[in-house]
């Protein structure tokens, strides 16, 4: 289970992103992405995420040819749906993971008093607690964190950190793109230079 | 499979929650209706021949107004991005979507609409063939409906795209679905044009989630 990259590159709209990239996260590993504004570190989670085809080079994950279905993808928006509530939000994304209860997703991020609160009444870092719960929902090998700290507050961060270190040390993978300090000491920091 | 129902029953979830789907396409029919008689005046016969033509169209705007809603918000709030990641194919996911909007909005207002043709005096005789005529006219329209909506999905006010995209793609639907409740056309002229409003559903079925999803994948590069 380890993730290869190699000259990767990226083009969105026509303009080369990054290119000529590699780099190989491991078992345990967490890996820390870094540039400025523009730099792609989205665009490269993306393309992990099977959102964007690479323009140039090659990425394998062992011998699973959809690296997709084994990554945990969080983005900055929250994709849940304003009107349904925390609960019902978490059983949908349950469901399509093919996972069996939402319990520990619940727990992850303390959000059981939460539960029967439609979305459109959270602040933005209880939002961001439920998209972080989505980890949780089943068991996949590849985090890819966007800017994953933003609007929580310091116990969260602290949880965060936590539930980062815990999968790391269970043989997961995590690529996070930061700007500010993730708090876990990094295997590896990729820097992207601005196009 | 259970991921397939999750994404229809949360979509009509948020169709009976938010009011913007079935609740919208009813209200918007049931104005026509209730406006025609007053602009074309009380001339009974003419209602009466007027009469399915006007539910048809009225059937076919309530449709075209729902169509930008069916992915727009799932692309902006990031759904779709994270929906690529799970073991169901975008080509079913796009279907699902698809099925929702048709039980949600086409259904429905194919079952009432009929109802609602009393407004306009229409013939009683020929309610149970227009139900069924609309019933899988609505059908096509709904997975037309997701085509345009997919290629409009990231596109701010897109609906008057929709409607130019996929009204072409309507006029069968609606020549066909008139056309078996036309009553010179006699029992046998009906079912040969029910014949007809199914094949064009069996296509649309087939080409509806592989142009959706081709439509989202270029949304997100």
């Amino acid at each position: 289970m380890t993730l290869h990259a190699t000259t990767l590159a990226c083009e969105r709209n026509g303009r080369i992103v990054f290119s000529n990239l590699s780099f190989t996260i491991a078992p345990g590993q967490c890996a820390e992405l870094r540039g400025a504004n523009g730099a792609g570190k989205s665009s490269l989670l993306r393309l992990i995420a099977g959102l964007i085809p690479a323009a140039a080079g090659a990425l394998t994950f062992q011998n699973h040819p959809d690296i997709a279905q084994h990554t945990h993808f969080i983005a900055h928006q929250d994709a849940m749906k304003a009107s349904l509530t925390v609960e019902e939000n978490l059983h949908f994304w349950c469901a399509v993971l093919g996972c069996r209860d939402i319990t520990t997703a619940l727990k992850a991020f303390n959000l059981e008093t939460l539960k029967a609160d439609p979305v459109q009444l959270l602040s933005a870092g209880q939002r961001r607690r439920l998209t972080l719960s989505r980890l949780f929902l089943s068991t996949r090998p590849l985090w890819l964190l966007d800017e994953p700290m933003t609007a929580l507050d310091v116990v969260t961060q602290e949880i965060l950190r936590t539930h980062i270190r815990t999968h790391l040390k269970d043989g997961g993978m995590v690529l996070a793109a930061t700007h500010g300090d993730l708090g876990v000491i990094p295997d590896q920091t990729i820097m992207l230079g601005a196009a | 499979m259970i991921a397939f129902l999750a994404i229809l029953k949360r979509d009509l979830t948020l169709g009976l929650r938010q009011g913007g789907g079935a609740g919208a396409a009813l209200a918007f029919m049931l104005s026509v209706l209730v406006l025609v008689p007053l602009a074309l005046g009380p001339d009974q016969n003419l209602l009466r021949r007027l009469a399915p033509g006007i539910m048809w169209l009225s059937l076919l705007l309530a449709v075209l107004l729902t169509a930008e809603r069916i992915f727009q918000q799932d692309y902006e709030d990031g759904t779709l991005d994270a929906l690529v990641g799970i073991a169901l194919p975008l080509e079913l996911i796009t279907l699902a979507k698809a099925l929702a909007h048709w039980l949600s909005v086409g259904l429905p207002l194919a079952i009432i609409a009929p109802l609602l043709g009393i407004l306009i005096n229409i013939e009683t005789a020929s309610i149970p063939i227009l139900m069924l005529a609309m019933i899988l006219g609505s059908l096509s329209l709904s997975l037309l409906a997701a085509i345009g909506g997919a290629i409009t999905a990231g596109l701010r006010r897109g609906g008057l795209l929709v409607a130019l995209l996929i009204l072409p793609l309507y006029v069968p639907v609606l020549v066909f679905g008139v056309s078996a409740t036309l009553a010179e056309t006699g029992p046998e002229g009906s079912f040969n044009s029910l014949l007809v409003q199914l094949a064009i559903t069996m296509v649309s079925l087939v080409i509806q989630p592989w142009a959706s999803a081709a439509a989202l994948r270029a949304y997100f590069r």
